[in-house]
């Protein structure tokens, strides 16, 4: 097995993948968002559930790849608790460690455990699955009205 | 090529040499290209005739009355009889370049479909429909009110042919069928099929995409009144394809396209078209494209085709054996008679995932819905991995291809 594959499959990416956390509809949420990639399958459900300006809850429902999947569970355990300002930055820092050169720098203080995600970056055709749940996220706090998708 | 080509057992390897992409090599492992249901690779001599019609014989075809334009008409004629004679028409008139089997299929939709099905007609799919075998019916669905019915298919992803005769009442006036489904490698029936639609009194169109590279075709013998194909899949160019069309059909039909080539004379006030097959043809055509098509069939026709598919057939079955070995895999498309396409599910990893781990061992495979989501629908998946194969793969590349999926059982055990 190749090491970019080992990286992009670790242990902690397979154990989200299996034992998904927040992996289920919130009755009380007053914010929700679908998003869904055609091409690949990819359809996940978010809802959040806000005090004021913080996050005070977020699940998900759905299916997907194991990338997209961990990638939302994880993204649900690190917002919660969150401001919305808070979440907006750390989705910037992922989306910058998804997409950078293989190699190139992102802010590993700020992504937390996140950084398990970062071998993605090594699979270009993959980051599509990483970001998806960020986005439908991004489209439950702020709705445009848009379909989401990262196709 | 004929080295090869008179020993009696197929020399895949004799062939590859063939095909000079299959010699490149993906994160520094050998390719392994198991996505022939997608697209074939292409012969050398396919890329010797697009290169030297560009760098030496390029010129419109219908027009020039100079030397060049001469000789592109000669060989673009040239390549609708080779087409003629690998379908087993009647007459060249019969052949209609078209970009691939998408657009052939609109083109019947468009033109058969608009001028003679009326509002309550009903037309009749399958269950293994491609979209473009689907799509294009719901759009005259909703333009003529025709109604669309499928016939299902049962577990194996065989067509029930009971069913089939049950939906096909004097009301259906068109069956639309796959000849070879592209998901899960069944090959219809198409002869039977054509037998009693034509009982009926309805037309019938076949999918052909993923039938020509791997068995005969001869639309004669099946009776279709239109047969749609694509010129990638059978080791020719892109963006060039074929729709046969019986002629009582094609010269009652109106045209497709207004423009160039596909008229006899135009006044502001009048025009007339051109004989078949012009009058589907507006616009200058793809020539090279049509050319490199020629040139494929050539090839195919060296080889064999009867020869290709018994080859085709040994590696499917070579393939299933070691597949059905892995654990928690499980086949999507266990017809009795199939093409050597390999669809399947494994454990909880998700097509995606396969797809990613066995493109770093350098196997290219599809993973998807294959554009039939209907299918996916049918078998309960999001997803299948496909490993679709060509008469140049070989054994060894399965057992790579089996090497990879246990090392995706690794990843996801």
């Amino acid at each position: 097995m190749s090491d970019d594959i080992r990286e992009l499959y670790q242990q902690m990416i397979m154990d989200h993948n299996k034992n998904p956390r927040n992996f289920h509809a919130l009755p009380d949420a007053d914010r929700t968002a679908e998003g869904y990639n055609p091409l690949c399958g990819d359809h996940f459900k978010v809802f959040v559930k806000m005090e004021g300006d913080m996050i005070r809850d977020i699940a998900f429902e759905g299916a997907g790849c194991a990338i997209s999947k961990a990638s939302a569970s994880m993204m649900t355990a690190a917002l919660k608790g969150k401001t919305r300002q808070e979440a907006k930055v750390l989705f910037d820092e992922v989306r910058k460690m998804l997409s950078r050169q293989a190699g190139g720098p992102f802010d590993e203080t700020k992504v937390g455990k996140l950084a398990t995600l970062a071998g993605v970056c090594e699979f270009p055709a993959r980051v599509k699955c990483a970001s998806l749940a960020w986005h439908t996220m991004t489209e439950a706090l702020d709705p445009t009205g848009k379909q989401v998708t990262t196709e | 090529m004929e080295r090869s080509m008179e020993a009696k057992t197929f020399n895949a390897e004799e062939v590859r040499k063939d095909f000079p992409l299959l010699n490149e090599q993906v994160y520094g492992k050998p390719l392994t290209y198991l996505d022939n249901a997608a697209t074939t690779q292409k012969p050398q001599s396919v890329i010797d005739t697009i290169t030297q019609f560009y760098s030496k014989e390029n010129a419109n075809i219908h027009r020039g009355i100079f030397c060049l334009s001469e000789q592109a008409t000669k060989r673009y004629k040239s390549a609708r009889h080779k087409v003629q004679e690998f379908l087993h028409a009647a007459s060249d008139k019969e052949i209609l370049f078209v970009r691939g089997t998408t657009e052939a299929i609109n083109l019947v939709v468009q033109c058969y479909g608009r001028a003679f099905l009326k509002k309550d007609d009903e037309v009749l799919i399958t269950h293994m429909e491609h979209h473009s075998n689907i799509v294009p019916w719901q759009m005259l669905r909703d333009e003529r009110g025709i109604k669309l019915k499928v016939a299902p298919i049962n577990d194996d992803g065989e067509l029930l042919l009971d069913e089939f005769k049950k939906l096909l009442t004097d009301k259906v006036k068109f069956v639309s069928v796959v000849h070879v489904s592209n998901a899960l490698g069944t090959v219809n029936p198409v002869k039977e099929i054509v037998r009693l639609a034509h009982e009926k009194g309805a037309v019938v169109l076949l999918d052909g995409a993923q039938a020509v590279a791997h068995t005969p075709v001869d639309v004669q013998d099946l009776g279709c009144d239109f047969y749609a194909f694509s010129g990638h899949k059978l080791l020719g160019p892109t963006g060039i394809g074929v729709l046969y069309g019986r002629k009582e059909l094609l010269e009652k039909m109106p045209p497709y396209q207004g423009g160039g080539d596909m008229i006899r004379t135009v006044t502001f006030e009048k025009t007339t078209y051109n004989e078949l097959p012009y009058k589907f043809e507006a616009g200058t055509p793809h020539i090279a494209g049509v050319i490199g098509l020629g040139t494929a069939i050539d090839y195919i026709r060296s080889v064999g085709i009867e020869r290709i598919e018994s080859y085709e057939q040994e590696l499917l079955k070579y393939g299933t054996e070691k597949l059905l070995q892995i654990p928690g895999l499980r086949l999507i498309g266990t017809a009795r008679k199939k093409s050597a396409i390999l669809s399947f599910v494994l454990g909880e990893a998700h097509a995606h995932d396969i797809g990613t781990i066995l493109d770093r061992q350098g196997i290219a495979i599809r993973a998807g819905h294959h554009c039939a989501m209907p299918v996916m629908q049918r078998f309960n998946v999001p997803a299948t991995t496909r490993a679709s194969f060509a008469f140049y793969n070989t054994r060894q590349e399965i057992d790579r291809l089996v090497a990879a999926l246990h090392e995706v059982t690794e990843v996801f055990k």
